[in-house]
């Protein structure tokens, strides 16, 4: 088991723990970044898919794993993000300025719907953000003058200094941009974490009367954190744009909202790690039933390939699954793991338990 | 000129009235408890000053500010902390980490400060860490640093309530039952702590207790209720021998009616 000597505040303060650490994510990043050398193209388009996932899940994972904010309609600003960046190329905007415009425009909505979530709570909010997950759909279609209506958009080619960045053409570039992007978003999240301002969200989630006798200003607080949550969205919606090429708004089904959500809570609320868990998992999912779909075909005797309701079938499987047997997610199972083989042979059956009966009889509310 | 001045305070729950007509005064460094049995109208005293429930009357005046119509989290900038009596610490986070919690209100980076992690927000990292540890320090809580809070006993918890309070810098403390559930040991450990806290940073602190053995050592005066309306203020030792404080916890002698 590692134990740390502390001798400093900026231990406590530093983004990677220690050296081994900072060894194991640069090695990761490295591995990642060589993946378009490593990968087919087939792959290396799913990699980038998850990438996107992973960038509207940490968006989400903001408002819903640290600031305790369910958020069932997060799926509105994924379509902000995507139809402001096919907007503002279509008007002439360059990319490096289109990119983080359009990921501000789904943060500004997001705090414009922030300010009547904020008498919502539990619940209430999950319902009026479901609500507004539905919405978007309808909203899009009325708004046909900017959104192309039913019909859809066409994504605009785009160029980074010279260098045109497309999906099919430019495979690599576009999925280093995604990974940059990717990597760029995590650094402001863990620096909203280790500040004021991340201990101030976590503090609403775990105890609002305490927040606000600690001199949170909790109403001002939520709303920068469904602002940063759903610029982080809005960012992965422009990126989508990008990866579909053309869509309309059937690519924000409120499904869309649900799987997000579904993909922290899998994943492990209250964690960064969680959203890319999550995002794997959902991201890899309707690969790897595409893979098995003909053998459940034979299984069943339908010789149809096409199983209506197989995918959503096995997403609520896992979801109860997680509900059961781990509702920490998957990070959660990974830190059990790793304390028991840091901890072996001493780790004891029933280490988590304890913690888990104190939560019970000591919380009152 | 006293530091925390409550006028004629009154609320009502319907036709409840809970806090009816209580007016008192608390001195710069002094240590002013509130007695009263249960239901008396003691903790929402409490949450009234510390802006959880809006007064039905009265007003109430911090370091000759008016902050009866303030917001509960404007008035902990102003140096006014508070703990609660059935705990409200942050479960899913650590000792230290509620601490710094309980820096925010001196908090003075921006947020874009903080999403950027720009110099200025590192050096006020620092600067909140190093307080933070001062009162770890002055607590004794150094081997719950980095323990989950979720995971505590509650005598710590109790603690870690008033160095989350502490950590803030505040002049006012506000202590709602600080012994509750207490060992004698423990509270014995409270009380020598009120006494530094007043000796060594200067605090004023205002406190609900039942404790009277803890009223009795540490209070220089005390205020005592019973059904919203105040009884008797004085040294614990008058408060106690009043003859309606008396009634009020005991009941009157049949007799006697």
């Amino acid at each position: 088991m590692k134990i740390h000597f502390k001798t400093d505040y900026e231990q406590d303060i530093r983004l990677f723990e220690d050296r081994r650490e900072m060894l194991q994510y640069g090695l990761l990043i490295l591995v990642a970044i060589a993946a378009p050398w490593w990968l087919d193209e087939y792959f290396l388009g799913e990699l980038t898919y998850v990438l996107i996932w992973v960038l509207a899940g940490l968006g989400l994972m903001v408002l819903a794993g640290h600031t305790g904010q369910v958020s069932l309609g997060h799926g509105a600003f994924l379509a902000c993000g995507a139809y402001m960046e096919v907007i503002l190329l279509e008007a002439g905007v360059p990319f490096l300025l289109s990119f983080p415009l359009a990921g501000l425009f789904a943060g500004v909505i997001g705090a414009i719907v922030a300010i009547p979530a904020l008498k919502m709570s539990g619940i209430y909010l999950a319902i009026a953000t479901l609500a507004f997950g539905i919405m978007t759909e309808d909203v899009i279609i009325l708004l046909e003058h900017w959104t192309g209506g039913v019909e859809g958009v066409f994504t605009p080619a785009i160029t980074i200094a010279g260098v045109e960045i497309d999906r099919w053409g430019t495979p690599g570039y576009f999925y280093w941009l995604c990974l940059a992007t990717v990597i760029l978003v995590t650094l402001l999240y863990k620096n909203i974490l280790r500040s004021p301002t991340g201990r101030a969200f976590t503090a609403i989630r775990d105890s609002e009367i305490s927040a606000r006798a600690m001199g949170i200003n909790v109403s001002a607080m939520k709303t920068l954190a469904f602002g940063i949550s759903c610029a982080f969205t809005g960012l992965a919606g422009a990126l989508l744009a990008h990866f579909l090429q053309a869509f309309n708004y059937e690519a924000f089904l409120i499904l869309i909202s649900i799987q997000l959500l579904l993909m922290v809570v899998i994943g492990g609320l209250g964690s960064i790690h969680g959203a890319y868990f999550g995002a794997i998992v959902i991201g890899m999912m309707p690969v790897a039933i595409s893979m098995i779909r003909e053998e459940v075909a034979a299984i069943l005797g339908t010789g149809n390939t096409a199983i209506p309701g197989l995918e959503t079938g096995i997403f609520a499987a896992i979801l109860i699954g997680f509900i059961i047997i781990e509702p920490l997610g998957i990070y959660g199972r990974w830190t059990k793991i790793r304390i028991w083989l840091e901890l072996f042979p001493m780790a004891r059956k029933d280490m988590f338990r304890r913690q888990k009966s104190y939560l019970k009889t000591e919380r009152m509310r | 000129m006293s530091l925390l001045s409550v006028k004629d305070l009154a609320i009502s729950f319907g036709g409840v009235k809970a806090v009816d007509g209580v007016s008192f005064d608390v001195e710069p460094g002094e240590v002013f408890t509130i007695v009263g049995p249960n239901g008396a109208g003691k903790s929402t005293i409490f949450n009234l000053i510390s802006r959880f429930y809006q007064p039905t009357g009265g007003s109430i005046q911090f370091d000759g500010q008016d902050i009866t119509n303030m917001r509960p989290d404007q008035i902990a900038p102003m140096g006014i902390a508070r703990t609660f009596q059935n705990i409200e610490l942050f479960e899913h986070s650590t000792v230290l980490h509620n601490l710094l919690v309980g820096r925010h209100s001196r908090r003075k980076t921006h947020w874009i400060e903080d999403l950027l992690f720009l110099p200025r927000a590192r050096r006020e990292e620092h600067a909140h860490r190093e307080r933070a540890e001062a009162v770890i320090d002055f607590l004794d809580l150094q081997p719950h640093r980095n323990s989950m809070i979720a995971g505590l006993p509650y005598g710590v918890r109790k603690v870690v309530e008033i160095a989350r309070a502490l950590a803030s810098g505040p002049r006012l403390l506000l202590l709602d039952e600080p012994a509750s559930g207490l060992s004698v040991e423990e509270t014995q450990d409270v009380a020598f702590w009120i006494e530094d806290m007043r000796a060594d940073m200067g605090l004023t602190i205002l406190m609900v207790e039942h404790d009277m053995s803890l009223v009795t050592q540490v209070s220089d005066r005390v205020l005592a209720i019973a059904d919203g309306r105040p009884l008797a203020m004085g040294t614990a030792a008058e408060v106690q021998s009043h003859p309606d404080v008396i009634a009020a916890y005991l009941g009157v002698p049949e007799e006697a009616e």
